[in-house]
């Protein structure tokens, strides 16, 4: 017998692993990214493979500076996935420093500052992303049409590598507001919501995703897919995609119903912008969202209204990564309120007493 | 079903996993006999509560059956020689206990003649006719104790103290038996239903409940029919077979009383409180075979198992059996050895040797190679994916607990419940960072019953401090008083003797009469301070002494 240390049990694990949750939610993801690659054209890649690459630095970097082993934690895949989820949210054409400053702040800054994998209050690549966007709204801002891999309006591989690493005209030629963007910048100069559709892209197209605006928001469909791969492997819950999704569609339904010329229908709402990928991978963030069911339908819940409220009055078209920041913040607070009832006692933590029911009944 | 009685509908606890039996491997040749070891070693605390106090010496001679240590208070259990020989020590000895420290134990050599002893208590014909409180006796006289692995003295728990105005309506036995690799409790339902019947109709004697519900996973099919053919035979009207969904830890007394009757026990408190009362299988074939046959608990079935065992299999041990000796007689071990576990691989003890006695809580001895039960893994920082907390039986936040244990934050850590934690493992199991939860929570309780002791003797030793200044300025002013008293007399006494003086002439007998009276006077008002320097109601020490014995029990 080996003198095998004296811990207690169980002497049995299930065998899942913390590489293998990021594994599966990146592989989630591929068909979304891969496809918004595509659109985007080499650009694109450039700038995912420098956002990538700059995060798995700046993790080495933290975790050496911490004393902590470099090996497990840098291959556990956390930092690989901050990595991609912020170039998902990215202008596709956006310079290679961009990609690169969003990784350094989402490691190092939203993350290992606060302790490293676990400990973080906020999502890194949404504190990321709301950092760059008020840093440098205007390289943030800039979106371009989808330029398809070897059609003909996409790039060349040499003036790809000027567009992300140097300076290149192509990009205010190539540009394109998104439709919330649009439709947001219409409205303030009195045009109609159907108006303003009109001349932007249609449901089909977002839903699809042939339609300007960052990689991550491209084709719905396929990060819906991924996102429901995610909840058949168990990765997540069906609470805060679905209860995120729903409160969006139902307030986005009443006030489209109220005036339809004033405010988007729900459907585009959601098939636009970063909801679906929000609502799958970014929200579901295990690290910042609320342990129990009942908080986490709270959670998604809150982050649904308010990136309603953020693209309707706010200044910004878009708003979930404020949204899903904001709700971040309430995830102590709705930890601490919602907490599951354990056996034995009742929901406010007392033993049960079946004697004072009976005499209550 | 014999019974008239409707099939209750399941009801579900919270969490829970599908794990792999591993049932099969013992399952397939019938138990055999317990093989006679060269010498037992019998720890005197094999139960929860106080360890029993031997009443043989080094050098005595004992026979199977005899009790050669006497249960000490309330909750403790008597020890009885498990085969005849000579006692040659009573010593520490390592014994499968978690901490793997060495407790007291008597070590019977044994002569290979396993003679009975002449005076054991005489089998009863007919149980019916004895009152509760002599069954009661008898059970705890044959050292029964809770055989499904908690080893809580069974006598007390059949003498229940219920809040529930109905008293104890529900008698629960369990024979779910949800631990991977462990068939012992199986086995002895498929071959001694009867036996185990009769065992349930002595504690409905005792406990008069309305029902009797006898839980089984449906993972043994065999017991299933075995009991349920016992129970048609008995034509017990009020027990029912229930056959529940494997789900570990159904096993668990709060787990299985959920799933049966959707009740729960209140935190803190005991299934008793709630009218109900649960028994092991095993136990209750003991308790058959102490009331009926007259049989002491001295032996028990135990599932040897797991992959580094050559023939897994059941097989009966007399108590006190090395493990060494019963896995030889199993085949010995095969491959490389990477655990030896007194128990199933979730909620079972690792023993660094295999020189330790089974004792009655032993139900499994589970050897593994590293192919099956690998070393565990470096873990990594907890990630809040919170599986821990879907698989929580008592629906506790694992990852919280985990949190402030690993903060030393002992109240917090109380704050998030942690004492009603039952420690299944199952958080630990699917934990992907792969953290020793269970370790933490263990950790973090021990701690706090230590801050708790320290409190306690603190309290005490300040109590004590204050008591003994009380004492010091009570005597002083005791000496005081009675210098005082004493000089007073004094005074009173010349007073008398000058008028004595003065009335001489007149009547001594009258002086001397007053100055009796005044002695008298001085040595009642001396007496009048007296009882306060005896008013010992009880000194802080026999206070704590109280406190103590009842806080153990």
């Amino acid at each position: 017998m080996t003198e095998a240390p004296l811990t207690a049990g169980p002497y049995t694990h299930s065998g899942s692993n913390v590489s293998r949750t990021m594994g599966l939610v990146m592989l989630a993801l591929l068909p979304g990214t891969l496809f918004g690659l595509y659109q985007f054209g080499w650009p694109a890649v450039f700038l995912f493979a420098a956002t990538v690459l700059a995060a798995l630095l700046a993790e080495a970097f933290s975790l050496r500076i911490a004393g902590k082993p470099v090996k497990p934690f840098l291959f556990d895949g956390s930092a690989i996935l901050t990595g991609w989820l912020l170039a998902m949210t990215l202008p596709p054409w956006a310079p290679w420093w961009i990609g690169v400053v969003g990784a350094l702040l989402a490691i190092i800054v939203a993350k290992q500052v606060f302790g490293g994998i676990g400990q973080n209050l906020f999502n890194p690549a949404m504190v990321a992303r709301v950092a760059l966007l008020i840093s440098f709204p205007l390289e943030m801002t800039l979106f371009t049409q989808p330029a398809p891999l070897f059609s003909n309006s996409a790039p060349g591989f040499l003036d790809s590598l000027a567009i992300t690493f140097g300076q290149s005209p192509q990009v205010d030629a190539m540009s394109s507001a998104t439709l919330l963007g649009h439709v947001k910048t219409e409205l303030t100069q009195g045009v109609s919501v159907d108006a303003a559709t009109a001349s932007s892209y249609g449901f089909w197209s977002l839903t699809w995703g042939n339609a300007g605006g960052s990689m991550g928001e491209t084709s719905a469909i396929l990060l819906l897919l991924g996102g429901v791969y995610l909840i058949y492997k168990k990765i997540i819950t069906w609470h805060i995609p679905v209860s995120m999704l729903a409160t969006l569609a139902v307030v986005a339904g009443i006030f489209y119903f109220v005036d339809p010329s004033r405010y988007l229908d729900p459907l585009t709402h959601l098939m636009s912008g970063a909801a679906i990928l929000g609502a799958f991978f970014i929200a579901t963030d295990l690290v910042t969202s609320p342990i129990s069911a009942r908080g986490q339908l709270v959670f998604g819940a809150g982050i649904g209204l308010l990136v309603y409220m953020i693209r309707t009055w706010a200044g910004y078209p878009e708003g979930v990564a404020f949204a899903v920041m904001l709700m971040n913040a309430c995830t102590p607070l709705i930890d601490h309120y919602l907490k599951p009832r354990i056996y034995g006692r009742d929901r406010k933590g007392e033993p049960l007493n079946y004697a004072d029911e009976k005499e209550s009944a | 079903m014999s019974s008239d009685i409707q099939a209750p509908a399941l009801h579900r606890f919270h969490g829970g996993l599908h794990l792999p039996g591993h049932k099969t491997e013992s399952t397939q040749q019938p138990p055999q006999n317990a093989l006679l070891p060269r010498h037992v070693v019998l720890p005197l605390r094999q139960h929860i509560g106080e360890a029993a106090e031997p009443i043989v010496t080094v050098g005595s001679q004992v026979k199977k059956g005899q009790v050669i240590a006497q249960s000490v208070g309330y909750i403790s259990s008597p020890v009885h020689a498990s085969t005849s020989g000579a006692v040659v020590a009573i010593d520490d000895f390592r014994t499968p206990h978690p901490s793997g420290l060495a407790t007291r134990c008597i070590v019977i050599e044994a002569d290979g003649e396993d003679r009975w002893a002449d005076h054991l208590p005489a089998p009863l014909a007919d149980f019916t006719a004895e009152d509760a409180v002599t069954l009661r006796d008898k059970i705890r006289q044959a050292g029964i104790v809770g055989l499904g692995g908690a080893a809580f003295p069974t006598a007390i728990k059949l003498n229940p103290q219920t809040a529930d105005q109905r008293g104890i309506h529900t008698l629960i036995v369990n024979g779910a038996e949800c631990e991977p690799y462990i068939t012992c409790d199986d086995m002895l339902m498929r071959r001694h239903a009867e036996e185990i019947i009769s065992g349930i109709r002595i504690v409905q004697h005792i406990l008069n409940p309305q029902r009797t519900l006898i839980g089984i996973e449906d993972n043994k099919p065999e017991a299933i029919q075995a009991m349920q053919q016992a129970v048609d035979k008995a034509d017990l009207q009020t027990t029912q077979v229930i056959v529940v969904p494997t789900r570990y830890p159904t096993g668990g007394e709060k787990q299985l009383i959920k799933v049966l009757t959707n009740l729960e026990v209140p935190s803190h408190g005991l299934p008793a409180d709630i009218g109900i009362v649960c028994q092991n299988v095993g136990t209750l074939l003991a308790i058959h075979n102490a009331i009926i046959e007259g049989i002491p608990l001295i032996e028990r079935l135990v599932t040897v198992t797991g992959d580094a065992v050559a023939e897994p299999q059941n097989r009966y041990a007399r108590i006190g059996t090395p493990f060494s000796e019963l896995i030889q007689a199993c085949g010995g071990y095969q491959g490389n050895v990477e655990r030896l576990l007194m128990g199933g691989p979730m909620m079972g003890i690792a023993v660094v040797s295999d020189e330790v006695p089974i004792i009655k809580s032993t139900n499994c001895l589970l050897a593994a190679t590293p192919a099956s039960i690998p070393p565990p893994s470096d873990p990594l920082a907890c990630i809040r994916c919170g599986e821990c907390e879907t698989v929580c039986p008592a629906q506790l936040l694992p990852q919280m607990l985990y949190w402030h244990a690993h903060a030393q934050d002992f109240e917090k850590v109380q704050d998030y419940n942690l004492f009603d934690c039952i420690e299944c493992g199952c958080c630990a199991v699917v934990c992907p960072s792969h953290i020793p939860l269970v370790h933490y929570y263990r950790y973090a309780k021990t701690e706090i019953w230590q801050q708790e002791k320290k409190r306690q003797k603190a309290d005490r030793a300040r109590r004590r401090h204050e008591f003994h200044l009380e004492r010091l300025e009570r005597a002083a002013r005791e000496k005081a008083q009675k210098l005082a008293a004493k000089k007073a007399a004094l005074e009173k006494k010349k007073q008398a003797q000058a008028k004595a003086a003065d009335h001489s002439s007149e009547d001594p007998k009258k002086a001397a009469i007053a100055a009796a009276l005044a002695r008298a006077n001085a040595k009642k008002a001396a007496r009048a301070k007296q009882p306060q320097s005896s008013d010992s109601q009880t000194t802080p020490a026999q206070e704590d002494s109280a406190t103590e014995s009842t806080n153990d029990s």
